[in-house]
C-alpha cells in the first residue's frame, strides 16, 4: 500500500550571524548549510493501518507527509503508494489521499464552509449521490450541522478542524495523512476529533498516518508508531510491546513535610521539589511493596502514589535513549 | 473541465460581493478619466492636433480605458496567490487532482471579469451623457465593434497569460513586490495607458509594437473608434494568438518546473 524505500532529502538552509556587518558580510558571500531532512527512510503501510508518526520538532516529520502526499520531491530514493509514484503521477495520486496539515487551512476564508465544500466536490468530480451520503455522514458525525453555514474566518480552532477533516474526506480517500489535526484545541475537540478517526480507519477501512506531538493522540489513535529523529527513522514497533518494555520502570511519587528520603538500590530520585519527589523503582533490583516500604521510613510523608510510565513519559525516554 | 468552471463560478460571485470597492473604483476611474481628459485638452489646444489620433477618438480610447480597466491594465494583482507561495499554503494546492497553471489561470481571469463586470457599465452610460465634446463616440462600425469585443476578449487572454509569469516569478524570488512594479510599470507604460501610443514618437511607438503589453490595452481601444482600420486589427488579432500561444506555454512548462522544486517548509 504505502512503501518508501532509502528517501533522502537535504534543505539548503542560509546561515549568518547578527548585526550589520554580518548583513553586509552576506550580501556578497552568502553561507548555506546543507540539512539532511530525511536521511534513508524507509518503511512500509499496510491498507486499514493507523500509524503514529512522531519525532521532536524539525526530525522530519512534515516532511515525510509531503513526499508521501506528491508535494515534495525527493532527492533520491523510492516511495510507492497504490502503485504511484506521488510526485511524478501527482494529480492521479491525490486522487485517493486526504491532507489536513495542522497548522494551515484549507477552507476558503471569506464564503462559508459550506461553499467549500461544494468547491471540493467539482474539484474531485464527485457524484451528487455519492457526496450526498457522505456529507450528511460526515457532519453529523462531526457535528458541524449549524457551523457549516457560517464563514471560516468566523469559526474558532475546534470548529475549523473539525471541518478541515470532513474536507479532507469528502471524496472518500483511502489514506489520510493528518499533520498534527489536534494542535491548539481543547480537550473536548480533542476527543471528538479522536473518536471520530478512529471510527473513521474501521468503518471505511481508511488508512490514517497522523504525526502528532500529544501523545494522548497516539495512546488513543495508534498500536503501530514509527520514531523519526534527524531525519532517521529510529524505530518501528507496536506501541504496547514499547509501552510494556518501559512499564518496567514504575514512578513513586512521595510527599513529605522534610528531611530527606530514605533511598536504597533500586530507588532513583528523578525529580525533587521542595516537599515532593519523584521516584523512580527499578523492578529487577526491588519490588514495588519493598520500595513503598523503605520511602515509607522518611519521617513526615503526607502522601504515596504510584505511577506507571505514561506515554509522554515513554517518549521522553525514547528520545533520550536515542540522543534527539 | 466542470472542475475549472466552477472555480471560475465560485470567483465571479465571490467578486460581485464587493460593492463598496466597486462604488469607490467607479468614483476614482471616473475621475481619472476626466483628467486625463483635461490634460491631453490642454496639450490638443496649446500645440494644435496631432494627426495620429483625433480628438474624439482621444476621448473614446479614454473612456473605454478606464470602463474596462480591469480587463487591461496589469497591476489588478491577487494577494491570496502571492501569499500562497511565500506563506506555504500552496500545499493544499498541490493535494488536489488539479493542474495548477489551468487553476491559477482560471482564478485570475475571473476576478478580473467579476470586477469588469460590476464597473463598465455606470462609466459607459456616464460618458455617453456628458456634453459632447467629452463624449464617448459610438464604434466607428458594426464590425469595428466586433473586432472590438473579439480583440478585447483575447487581450483578457493574453493579459492573465502574462500576470501568470509574475505569479510564477514569486518561486523564485518570495516576494512579489519587485515584480510587481517592474511589470506593473512595464505594462501600463508600453500598453499605451499613460500615454496613449498614437501620441508617442515613433521610435517608442515601435517598441511598444514589440512587446506584448500593447497588444492587450491599446488595440482593442483603438480599433474600437476605428483609429485602427479592420485590416490592421485582424493582423493585430493574429499577433494577440501568437503571443497567447508562446506565454501560455512558456507559463505552463515554468510552473511545472517551479512546482517540482517548490520547497514547503516548516510545519
Amino acid at each position: 500500500m504505502i512503501e518508501l524505500k532509502s528517501i533522502c532529502k537535504t534543505f539548503k538552509v542560509a546561515r549568518r550571524n547578527a548585526g550589520l556587518n554580518e548583513a553586509v558580510k552576506a550580501l556578497f558571500h552568502k553561507e548555506y548549510e546543507y540539512i539532511k531532512a530525511l536521511d534513508n527512510v524507509s518503511f512500509h503501510i499496510n491498507e486499514g493501518e493507523m500509524v503514529g508518526y512522531i519525532g521532536p520538532n524539525g526530525a522530519g516529520k512534515s516532511s515525510t507527509i509531503k513526499v508521501m502526499s506528491g508535494i515534495l520531491n525527493p532527492d533520491s530514493g523510492e516511495c510507492v503508494i497504490n502503485g504511484k509514484i506521488p510526485w511524478k503521477d501527482r494529480i492521479s495520486h491525490v486522487r485517493d489521499i486526504g491532507v489536513v496539515f495542522g497548522q494551515r487551512s484549507q477552507l476558503w476564508w471569506d464564503v462559508p464552509v459550506i461553499d467549500s465544500f461544494m468547491l471540493l466536490k467539482e474539484i474531485y468530480k464527485i457524484e451528487e449521490k455519492a457526496y450526498q451520503e457522505n456529507f450528511n455522514e460526515l457532519v453529523s458525525l462531526l457535528n458541524i450541522e449549524t457551523i457549516i453555514r457560517t464563514p471560516t474566518r468566523q469559526l474558532s480552532l475546534g470548529q475549523r478542524m473539525r471541518c478541515e477533516i470532513a474536507a479532507s474526506l469528502l471524496h472518500n480517500p483511502k489514506i489520510l495523512f493528518l499533520d498534527e489535526p489536534t494542535i491548539g484545541l481543547d480537550a473536548v475537540s480533542k476527543i471528538a476529533v479522536r473518536d471520530f478517526i478512529t471510527r473513521i480507519n474501521r468503518e471505511r477501512k481508511t488508512t490514517v498516518i497522523l504525526t502528532t506531538h500529544d501523545m494522548q493522540d497516539i495512546e488513543a489513535l495508534t498500536k503501530r508508531i514509527i520514531l523519526i529523529g534527524k531525519g532517521q527513522i529510529l524505530l518501528d514497533g507496536d506501541l504496547n510491546s514499547l509501552k510494556k518494555k518501559y512499564t518496567g520502570q514504575k514512578t513513586i511519587t512521595v510527599e513529605y513535610s522534610g528531611g530527606d528520603i530514605d533511598l536504597c538500590d533500586g530507588l532513583i530520585v528523578v525529580e525533587e521539589q521542595q516537599g515532593r519527589a519523584v521516584v523512580a523503582v527499578d523492578a529487577d533490583l526491588i519490588s514495588v511493596s519493598d520500595a513503598i516500604a523503605q520511602i515509607s521510613k522518611t519521617p513526615g510523608v503526607t502522601d504515596i502514589s504510584i505511577s506507571s510510565i505514561s506515554a509522554e513519559e515513554m517518549v521522553v525516554s525514547l528520545y533520550k535513549e536515542h540522543n534527539i | 473541465m466542470r472542475t475549472y468552471l466552477s472555480f471560475f463560478r465560485m470567483r465571479f460571485l465571490n467578486g460581485l460581493q464587493y460593492r463598496v470597492a466597486a462604488v469607490s473604483g467607479l468614483v476614482t476611474q471616473f475621475f481619472w478619466g476626466i483628467m486625463f481628459i483635461f490634460i491631453c485638452e490642454a496639450f490638443y489646444k496649446s500645440g494644435g492636433t496631432p494627426s495620429t489620433i483625433a480628438w474624439n477618438d482621444l476621448v473614446t480610447f479614454i473612456w473605454l480605458q478606464q470602463a474596462f480597466l480591469a480587463l487591461i491594465m496589469l497591476y489588478d494583482w491577487d494577494f491570496e496567490l502571492f501569499e500562497m507561495v511565500t506563506k506555504g499554503n500552496i500545499s493544499y494546492e498541490m493535494c488536489r487532482p488539479v493542474d495548477i497553471y489551468k487553476l491559477w489561470y482560471v482564478k485570475l481571469f475571473s476576478k478580473r471579469l467579476a470586477r469588469a463586470t460590476l464597473r463598465f457599465s455606470p462609466i459607459i452610460i456616464i460618458a455617453s451623457i456628458l456634453p459632447m465634446q467629452y463624449r464617448i463616440s459610438l464604434p466607428q462600425s458594426p464590425s469595428s465593434f466586433m473586432l472590438f469585443l473579439v480583440s478585447l476578449t483575447l487581450g483578457l487572454i493574453l493579459l492573465v497569460a502574462i500576470s501568470m509569469l509574475i505569479y510564477i516569478s514569486i518561486f523564485k524570488t518570495m516576494s512579489p513586490v519587485g515584480s510587481m512594479a517592474f511589470f506593473g510599470l512595464m505594462g501600463e507604460f508600453f500598453g499605451g495607458m499613460t500615454i496613449p501610443i498614437p501620441l508617442m514618437p515613433l521610435w517608442l511607438q515601435k517598441v511598444c509594437y514589440a512587446l506584448p503589453f500593447r497588444w492587450c490595452a491599446d488595440l482593442p481601444l483603438r480599433v474600437y473608434s476605428g483609429n485602427i482600420p479592420i485590416n490592421e486589427a485582424l493582423t493585430g488579432v493574429l499577433v494577440q494568438l501568437g503571443w497567447i500561444v508562446l506565454l501560455v506555454g512558456f507559463g505552463s512548462f515554468a510552473m511545472k518546473k517551479c512546482i517540482r522544486l517548490a520547497l514547503v517548509q516548516g510545519g
